[in-house]
C-alpha cells in the first residue's frame, strides 16, 4: 500500500455545505446561549487551553526560581518562599482542576461524542451548558482567589495547614466545589448519551473505544467527584466553624482528611488518564490504517480500570499515619490496577504490528504517548512499592511520575487528538512541517524536564521545596533549561493551529480514512451534525475497502 | 484504496409518527420512550451522586464515633426521640403522598395529582416545623457544633479555647481532669448532616410548588409526566436519607 | 452486524398501570410504619453493638423497599438499579477501608504529653488501644508544661 492520504471524500458527491455549525448563527448570544455540543465544545477547548497557560506560566517560574540555590534572576530574587509556595500550588490547582481534568472530555468529547455516536446531541444540551458555566464559574472564582493572595497548601489542601493557614482558602476551595460539579454533570451527560443515543446499529461493542474511554471517564466523575465535593464543604466548616474532624489540635483526625481527598483524587488521576488513552485508542488503528487488536480487551480494560481505581487510594498515604494493614492491602492492590494500563499498551502495539503506519502529526503524538505513558506508569510501581516508596515518596520521583503520566500521557494525547480532529473542527487543515516541529520539541522538551527529575529525586531532592543543597543545581538547571524548550514547542503548536485558521475551509471530510463516523458528515460539521440519522453497518475500524453494488 | 461513504444511509421511518405533535419532544431524541428512558437513567444518575456526597457525612460521622464512643453515645441522650420518630412517620406519609401524586400524573387526574402534591409538600413543612423545634432547643442548651459548644452538663467535661485573662486560672495540674472535643464533634455533625437534609428538604419544596403549578395548568398526562416522576425520585432520596439518619442520630443509646 | 433497527414502538402507557398501583403502595407504606415501629422499640433493649447492628438493619430494608416499589426499581429498566446499587457500593467500599485503617492503628503517646487522671468509663464503651484527652486550651496559652 502507498503512502498517500486518502483523497479527500464527500457524502454522496454533495458539495461542502455552506451553512456549518460555526456560521449558520452569528453573534455573541448565539455562542453564550448555545446548546449545540460542538460549540459548547469549542467555547471548552479554549476555556481549558487559556487554564493551560496561565498554568503553565506558573510553572515556568517555579523552574526559573529553582534555576539556582539563590533564587535570582539577573540579580534580583525572583520569588520569596512565600510567594514560591503560592506559585507552586496554583500550578498544581489550576492544571488538575481548570484544565487536566475537564479538558479531554469536555473540549474533544463534547466535540466528538455526539458524532462518533451518530446523534443529533449529547442526552441533556441545557445541562451540557450549565456545566460549561459552571466551569466558568469556578475559573472566575480560582482566578479571584489569586487576585487576593493566593494559598499556599500545595494543590492536596492537607490539613492541619488549610484549615488554619491564612489566605484565600475558603474561596479557593469552593471554586474547587463548582468546577466539582461542572465535571460531574459533563459525566452524567455522557452517560445517559451512550445508553441511550446510539445509532441504530450500534450496539456496546460496536463503538468506537473512544466512546469506552470516555463512558468509563464519565462513571469516575459522576460517583468519584461528590465525595471531593463533601470533603471541600468539611474543609470549609473545620476553617469557619473549628467543627474538630480534620484538625488534631481540636480532636479531630489529619489522616481522615486525607482519606477524604484521595478517595476522589486517585480515581481523578484516571478521569485524566481514561480520555488520553481513548484518543490513542483512536490514533493507533487509523493512522496503522488497520483494524485494532483486542477491541474487547480494551473496552474491557477501560471499565475495569475505572472500578479498580477506587480501591488503591491509600497508596498516597503510606507515610501519612495510615495503619500497616491498609498500607499493605493498598499496595497489593496498587499493582493490580497496573494490569489494564499494560493490556492497552500491548494491544496498541499490537495494532501498530504489521500495520501501514502513517507517520502524520497525530501518530508522532501517539507513538510519544507509548514511550512517555509506559515511562510514567512503570515509575508508579516503584511508588506502589512500600520498600521502595519509602525513600521515593514526597521526592522529585514522585513529581516525575506523574509529570509522565499526566503531561506525557493526557496531554500528548490531547494534542494528538487536536491534531486529529482540527480539520473536522476547523474545517482547515495545519501545517504539517511545522506539526512535526512542534512534536520534536515536545519530547525533547518534556524529557529534558522531567526524567531529570527522576534522578533529582532518587538523590534525595524533596518536592515542593524552595532550597535545596547545592549539589542539585546542575540537574535543576537542565531541568529548567528542558521547561523552555518545552514551552517553545508548545508556542510553535500554538502558533501553527492559530494561523491555519486564517486559511480558507477546505479540509477534507475524512483526511485520515477514518471508519468511525464523525468522518461521515462534513468538515465542519453542519448544526445537526448529519444530514441524515446514519445507521452503522461496518464493524468499527474495518478499513477494508467498501464494495459498491453498481 | 477504500472509500468510507457508502455505508451511511438514510434513516428516517418512524420518526415522524413517533412525535409528532408533543410539544416537550426534545429533537435529539427519536421517540418519547427514548426521552423518557434517558431522563431517567439522568435523574438515576444525579440521586447516586447524592448518595456520595451525603455518604461522605456518613463516613465522617462513623470516623468520629470510633474515635470518641464514649461522648457520642453520651450526647446522643440529647436527641428527642419521638420528635425524631414522628419526622420518620411524617417522610414515609410523604413518600407515599408522592408516589399517589406520580400515579395520578399518569392517569391524567388533575385533582389528585394536586391533592397528593400539596400533600406532600404540607408533610415537608411538619417536618420542617419539627426540626425548628428541635434546633431552637439545642441552641437554648448551647448544643452547638464545634467550637460554638457551651454545653456544661456533660460527664467529661468539652475542650473550651479559654478566654484570654483566665489564662492563668484554666492552666490545668498535673492531675486535672482532661477535656474533650468528642461532644462538639458530635453536635457538629449532628447540624451538618440534618441541616444538609433540611437544606434538601426545602430545595424539595420549591421543586414541589413548581411541579404543583405546572400539574394545576394540566400539563401532564400518560404520554408526558417526566418531571413529576423525576421529582417524585429526588422526593424518595431525601427520605431514604433521613431513614438512615434516623437511627444513627436516635436510635443509638 | 446487526440490521438497522426498527424505529422503536410507542411505549404502551397501559401496560405500566399494571405495575405499581394503590394497593402496593399502600402496603409498602404500612411495611414502613410498622418496621420504624420495631426498630424504635428494639432500641429500648441493650443488646450492646448489637443495637447498631439491628438499626442499620431494619433501616437497610426499610431503604429497600423505598427504592423497590416507591421508587419503582422492581419493575423498571435494570439500568437504573446498576446505577443505585453503583452508588452504595462505592460508599461501601469508602466506608470499609476507612473504617479497616482506623481500626488497625495503633493510637501512640507521643512522649512529651502526659496521660492524664482516669476518668472512669461507662461499660461496653472503653475503645480500643489507648486514647488520649488532650487539652488544646493549655496548649493555646503558650506550651504546655513538661
Amino acid at each position: 500500500m502507498d503512502h498517500a492520504i486518502a483523497p479527500a471524500t464527500r457524502i454522496g458527491d454533495q458539495p461542502r455545505p455552506k451553512k456549518n455549525y460555526l456560521n449558520e448563527t452569528k453573534g455573541f448570544w448565539s455562542w453564550a446561549g448555545t446548546v449545540d455540543h460542538k460549540r459548547i465544545g469549542i467555547m471548552y477547548l479554549v476555556g481549558v487551553l487559556v487554564a493551560f497557560l496561565m498554568g503553565g506560566i506558573f510553572a515556568l517560574l517555579v523552574r526559573l526560581t529553582l534555576l539556582t540555590p539563590s533564587h535570582k534572576l539577573f540579580g534580583k530574587v525572583l520569588l520569596t518562599a512565600e510567594q514560591y509556595n503560592r506559585v507552586f500550588t496554583l500550578h498544581g490547582a489550576i492544571m488538575v482542576f481548570l484544565f487536566i481534568i475537564p479538558a479531554i472530555p469536555a473540549s474533544l468529547g463534547n466535540f466528538v461524542l455526539p458524532l462518533m455516536l451518530g446523534a443529533k446531541d449529547v442526552a441533556f444540551p441545557r445541562l451540557n451548558l450549565f456545566s460549561f458555566y459552571l466551569w466558568l464559574t469556578g475559573a472566575l472564582m480560582a482566578i479571584t482567589a489569586m487576585v487576593f493572595g493566593a494559598v499556599d497548601t500545595g494543590w492536596t489542601f492537607y490539613t492541619p495547614y488549610s484549615t488554619t493557614t491564612d489566605g484565600p482558602v475558603t474561596l479557593m476551595t469552593l471554586a474547587v466545589f463548582v468546577l466539582g460539579f461542572s465535571s460531574i454533570f459533563t459525566g452524567l451527560n455522557f452517560i445517559a448519551t451512550v445508553h441511550k443515543l446510539r445509532a441504530p446499529g450500534m450496539g456496546w461493542f460496536d463503538m468506537p473505544l473512544f466512546i469506552w474511554g470516555i463512558y468509563s471517564t464519565a462513571i469516575i466523575q459522576v460517583l468519584a467527584t461528590p465525595v471531593l465535593g463533601i470533603t471541600l464543604v468539611l474543609l470549609v466548616l473545620e476553617r469557619s466553624f473549628g467543627i474538630g474532624i480534620f484538625d488534631p489540635r481540636i480532636g479531630g483526625d489529619p489522616v481522615l482528611f486525607q482519606h477524604f481527598f484521595w478517595f476522589y483524587s486517585h480515581p481523578a488521576v484516571y478521569i485524566m488518564i481514561l480520555p488520553g488513552m481513548a484518543i490513542i485508542s483512536e490514533l493507533i488503528p487509523t493512522f496503522s490504517q488497520k483494524t485494532i487488536f483486542g477491541y474487547r480487551a480494551i473496552a474491557y480494560s477501560s471499565v475495569s480500570l475505572a472500578l479498580v481505581s477506587f480501591i488503591v487510594w491509600g497508596h498516597h498515604m503510606f507515610v501519612a499515619g495510615q495503619s500497616q494493614l491498609a498500607t499493605v492491602v493498598f499496595s497489593a492492590l496498587t499493582f493490580l490496577v497496573a494490569i489494564p494500563s499494560g493490556v492497552k499498551l500491548y494491544n496498541w502495539l499490537g495494532t501498530m504490528y504489521q500495520g501501514n503506519i502513517k507517520l502524520d502529526t497525530p501518530m508522532l503524538y501517539a507513538i510519544s504517548f507509548l514511550v512517555l505513558f509506559a515511562i510514567g506508569g512503570l515509575t508508579g510501581i516503584f511508588l506502589g512499592t512500600l520498600a521502595t516508596d519509602v525513600h521515593l515518596t514526597d521526592t522529585y520521583f514522585v513529581v516525575a511520575h506523574f509529570h509522565f503520566v499526566m503531561v506525557g500521557g493526557t496531554v500528548t494525547a490531547f494534542i494528538g487528538g487536536l491534531h486529529y480532529w482540527w480539520p473536522k473542527m476547523t474545517g482547515r487543515m495545519y501545517s504539517e512541517a511545522w506539526g512535526r516541529v512542534g512534536c520534536a520539541l515536545w519530547n525533547i522538551g518534556f524529557n529534558m524536564t522531567f526524567l531529570t527529575q527522576f534522578f533529582l529525586g532518587s538523590k534525595g531532592m524533596p518536592r515542593r521545596y524552595y532550597n535545596y543543597l547545592d549539589q542539585f543545581q546542575p540537574l535543576h538547571a537542565f531541568s529548567t533549561v528542558g521547561s523552555w524548550i518545552l514551552g517553545l514547542g508548545l508556542f510553535i503548536t500554538a502558533a501553527y493551529l492559530l494561523a491555519s485558521l486564517r486559511k480558507p475551509m477546505d479540509a477534507p471530510d475524512n483526511p485520515w480514512n477514518g471508519t468511525t463516523l464523525e468522518w461521515k458528515t462534513s468538515s465542519p460539521p453542519i448544526t445537526h451534525n448529519f444530514e441524515e440519522q446514519p445507521v452503522l453497518e461496518r464493524e468499527p475500524y474495518d478499513y477494508r475497502p467498501v464494495l459498491v453494488a453498481k | 484504496m477504500s472509500t468510507t461513504s457508502v455505508d451511511l444511509h438514510t434513516h428516517s421511518g418512524g420518526h415522524a409518527a413517533a412525535h409528532a405533535d408533543d410539544p416537550h419532544h426534545q429533537h435529539h431524541f427519536t421517540t418519547m420512550e427514548q426521552q423518557f428512558d434517558t431522563s431517567k437513567i439522568g435523574m438515576w444518575l444525579f440521586l447516586a451522586t447524592e448518595v456520595l456526597l451525603f455518604g461522605g457525612l456518613f463516613v465522617g460521622f462513623g470516623m468520629m464515633q470510633a474515635r470518641y464512643p464514649r461522648e457520642f453515645v453520651e450526647a446522643h441522650t440529647h436527641l428527642v426521640r419521638w420528635q425524631g420518630a414522628l419526622n420518620t412517620v411524617v417522610l414515609l406519609i410523604s413518600s407515599f403522598t408522592m408516589v399517589l401524586a406520580v400515579q395520578a400524573a399518569k392517569k391524567g387526574d388533575k385533582a389528585k395529582q394536586v391533592l397528593f402534591l400539596a400533600l406532600t409538600i404540607l408533610c415537608a413543612c411538619i417536618f420542617l416545623v419539627v426540626k425548628y423545634f428541635e434546633y431552637s432547643h439545642k441552641y437554648e442548651e448551647g448544643w452547638l457544633p464545634g467550637r460554638f459548644y457551651s454545653y456544661k452538663g456533660d460527664s467529661i467535661p468539652a475542650c473550651h479555647a479559654a478566654p484570654p485573662g483566665e489564662a492563668a486560672a484554666a492552666a490545668p495540674a498535673a492531675n486535672a481532669v482532661p477535656c474533650t472535643n468528642g461532644y462538639a464533634t458530635f453536635f457538629s455533625f449532628y447540624f451538618m448532616m440534618t441541616g444538609l437534609h433540611g437544606f434538601h428538604i426545602l430545595a424539595g419544596i420549591g421543586v414541589l410548588s413548581w411541579i404543583l403549578i405546572r400539574a394545576k395548568r394540566g400539563e401532564f398526562s400518560a404520554s408526558y409526566y417526566t418531571p413529576v416522576d423525576l421529582v417524585g425520585l429526588y422526593w424518595h432520596l431525601v427520605d431514604l436519607i433521613w431513614i438512615y439518619l434516623f437511627p444513627l442520630y436516635y436510635l443509638i443509646q | 452486524m446487526s440490521h438497522p433497527a426498527e424505529p422503536t414502538a410507542i411505549h404502551d402507557a397501559a401496560h405500566e398501570h399494571e405495575h405499581g398501583g394503590t394497593g402496593v403502595y399502600a402496603k409498602t407504606l404500612i411495611a414502613l410504619l410498622i418496621l420504624t415501629a420495631i426498630t424504635v422499640a428494639a432500641a429500648s433493649f441493650d443488646f450492646g453493638q448489637g443495637n447498631v447492628v439491628i438499626a442499620l438493619f431494619i433501616a437497610t430494608i426499610k431503604a429497600s423497599l423505598v427504592v423497590l416499589f416507591f421508587m419503582h426499581l422492581r419493575w423498571d429498566k435494570p439500568v437504573n438499579a446498576i446505577i443505585a446499587m453503583a452508588g452504595f457500593l462505592f460508599l461501601g467500599i469508602f466506608i470499609l477501608f476507612c473504617l479497616l485503617d482506623f481500626d488497625a492503628r495503633n493510637n501512640y503517646l507521643p512522649s512529651n504529653l502526659h496521660a492524664v487522671a482516669d476518668v472512669p468509663l461507662a461499660p461496653g464503651t472503653a475503645p480500643a488501644g489507648e486514647v488520649l484527652h488532650t487539652n488544646p486550651a493549655a496548649a493555646a496559652e503558650g506550651g504546655e508544661k513538661k
